[in-house]
Formats: C-alpha cells, sequence, structure tokens
C-alpha cells in the first residue's frame, strides 16, 4: 500500500512505509543524527516505531549543519 | 609566570553557563568552511569545547552525504544549536524543540535577525522569542545588540548569557561601541560574550581585556586565509586578553616614567 506524504516541503508517495521509524530508515539515515517533526508535532526517537502515518501527513526531517 | 603556573591558573579558570563548566572562552561557529574536516581541524586548533551549529531539512535526494556530526564530533564539542533564519518567536521555539531533540540538549543560542543588510538582531521580538523559549525549558544565550537596556531586559527575562554584536555578522570590523560593552559586562549577573563582528586576533583580545566572559566567532576564522592558523590564534588571543583582564593592566600616565632608575648613574 502506498503513502502520499509531504516531506520537507515536497510531496512524496512511498511504499511499504507504515510508521516513522520505516520512513528514517527507508530513506537511509541514522536515526541518532535527525530529528523528526509530524504535523508540526516533535516525534521523539523512541516512539518512531509505535507513531504511525497516514496519507496527508507533514513531516520535516531535519539534523545539524554547519552555522554560526 | 612559571609553565606551571600558568597551566594551574588556567585549569582553576572555568567559567559557566547554565550550570555547565567550561575551560575553553572561545566558542566557534561551524559555517563557511571549504569543508566539514577543514572545520572540524580549525575548531581543534582553536581549543574550542562548544560550536555553534545550525538546524536544516536532512538532503532526501542525497543522504549519503558527509553529515557535520561525521567531523566535528558531538562526544568532543558541545553543539550550541542557534535559530539561524527564524525571524519570530515561534519559528524560534520549532526550530529549537527539533534541535533539543537531535541533539537531547536544552543549551541553546537565540538569535533572531532583521530583515536587513546588516543583520543587526531584531530585539523586540528576540525578547519575546526569548520568554516563550524560557517557559519551554529552554536555556538560552542570547545574541542581542550591545545595548544595556535591551541586555537587562533579556537577563530579567531568564537569559542565560548575554551575547552583544561586537559589529554585523561577518562585518569583521571589531568592537564599534566600547562603552556601551563595558556597560553591559559591569550590570550583568549572568556570563557576557562578544558574539558577532570579530575580524582579527587583537579584536578578541580587547573583549576579553574589557571583562568579557568568552567570545564567539565563526566568519573571522573561516574566511582567513589560512583558517587553521587563525583558529590557533585566536585562541592565543582570548588567552591573552583573559590573563590580562585578571592581571589587572597598569594605570595610564600622561607623561613617560623611565624604566631604568635614574639613582647611580655615572
Amino acid at each position: 500500500m502506498s503513502l502520499t506524504l509531504v516531506l520537507n516541503g515536497e510531496p512524496r508517495v512511498l511504499d511499504a512505509v507504515s510508521t516513522v521509524a520505516d520512513l528514517v530508515a527507508g530513506l537511509g539515515l541514522d536515526p541518532r543524527k535527525v530529528a523528526v517533526e509530524r504535523n508540526l508535532e516533535i516525534v521523539p526517537r523512541s516512539v518512531y516505531d509505535t507513531t504511525g502515518l497516514v496519507d496527508g501527513d507533514r513531516i520535516e526531517i531535519v539534523h545539524f549543519i554547519g552555522g554560526g | 609566570m612559571t609553565d606551571q603556573r600558568a597551566t594551574d591558573a588556567a585549569d582553576r579558570d572555568v567559567w559557566s553557563v547554565a550550570g555547565r563548566t567550561f575551560r575553553s572562552r572561545l566558542i566557534v561557529g561551524t559555517g563557511k568552511y571549504a569543508d566539514y574536516a577543514q572545520n572540524a581541524a580549525a575548531a581543534e586548533a582553536a581549543g574550542a569545547e562548544i560550536v555553534t551549529v545550525a538546524l536544516r531539512r536532512v538532503n532526501l535526494s542525497d543522504s549519503g552525504k558527509p553529515m557535520l556530526a561525521d567531523f566535528v564530533k558531538p562526544d568532543r564539542f558541545t553543539y550550541l544549536p542557534n535559530t539561524a533564519g527564524c525571524y519570530t518567536g515561534e519559528d524560534a521555539v520549532r526550530t529549537l524543540r527539533l534541535a533539543r531533540e537531535a541533539g537531547g540538549w536544552n543549551l541553546v543560542k537565540l538569535e533572531v535577525l532583521s530583515d536587513t543588510p546588516h543583520l543587526l538582531p531584531d530585539m523586540e521580538e528576540t525578547l519575546r522569542a526569548l520568554k516563550m523559549l524560557v517557559a519551554d525549558g529552554f536555556e538560552v544565550m542570547v545574541y542581542c545588540s550591545d545595548d544595556p537596556v535591551y541586555a537587562r531586559k533579556l537577563e530579567d527575562a531568564g537569559a542565560a548569557a548575554i551575547m552583544p554584536a561586537a559589529a554585523p555578522i561577518g562585518s569583521g570590523r571589531g568592537i564599534q561601541n566600547a562603552l556601551n560593552l563595558g556597560l553591559i559586562i559591569e550590570q550583568s549577573k549572568v556570563p557576557v560574550l562578544v558574539d558577532a563582528g570579530v575580524g582579527t586576533a587583537s579584536d578578541a583580545v580587547i573583549a576579553m581585556e574589557m571583562g568579557c566572559d568568552a567570545v564567539l566567532m565563526n566568519t573571522a576564522i573561516a574566511e582567513a586565509r589560512d583558517p587553521i592558523l587563525m583558529a590557533e590564534a585566536m585562541k592565543h588571543a582570548v588567552i591573552a586578553g583573559r590573563q590580562a583582564f585578571l592581571a589587572g593592566r597598569m594605570a595610564k600616565r600622561r607623561y613617560g616614567d623611565p624604566s631604568s632608575p635614574l639613582a647611580g648613574r655615572i
């Protein structure tokens, strides 16, 4: 079953993704190096496994970069 | 001072912000470097314990790209997440909540800039954002203008540190209002750091001689012809300025005063 998300501002259709944990792993990201926001709410790393995704969710995945 | 005595004094001379104690009084940014490897080498050469970092979207089209954390390692440096690019309190809170989740850390740098070419802080919005962040449990080091009145308001609102600009971000022009900076240092009970505007080592020395607790800089190192060498120069400058502050400078005189005694001349 496919899912349509707005991921970092871009619409994306994803297969075989039902939780935040699936999404982060599917994107090849190290969960220890990113933070996830779902519909403007922080998703704590400890609940990635149990946080389900639904069509239309707005997801932001961020990390630290260089800055002053 | 013997080397041992200097070492002992340096070991004792620590500063604290929000209950955390640091030995290095030089905080460095991680922007504008040629690459993260150079960035990490500069942070090491600066002897920094804290580095500022920004929070941005992961590039999902290239998730294998090098990440800051692979070079400037969070187990070696304390990350101080900033709010660069935020123009409202709401943006700042949203960004730093994500940063807190990414880093597991509530010590942050608030900067709310005006949308102008000089990038000077929007102090009304900075103060409003600070109150929101403090209510949300953050320990906030606040980038601000060199206005002692606003600096006092920030401290009253719970700022963990006051960080006035010496000059506009990236301008490299040094301390533009030493009188105001001195007033802020004198009145503040929380640490005061010069943040932004340092251009070269002497600017950092002057800030420390005036009694700043630390200095924060990015462009002065990153845009030097040799960033690693400049990072080391800044380390020495901050130490020299701090030691001169602690030592207490001589009084100024109007006229000359000979260093060799006049008595006993042949």
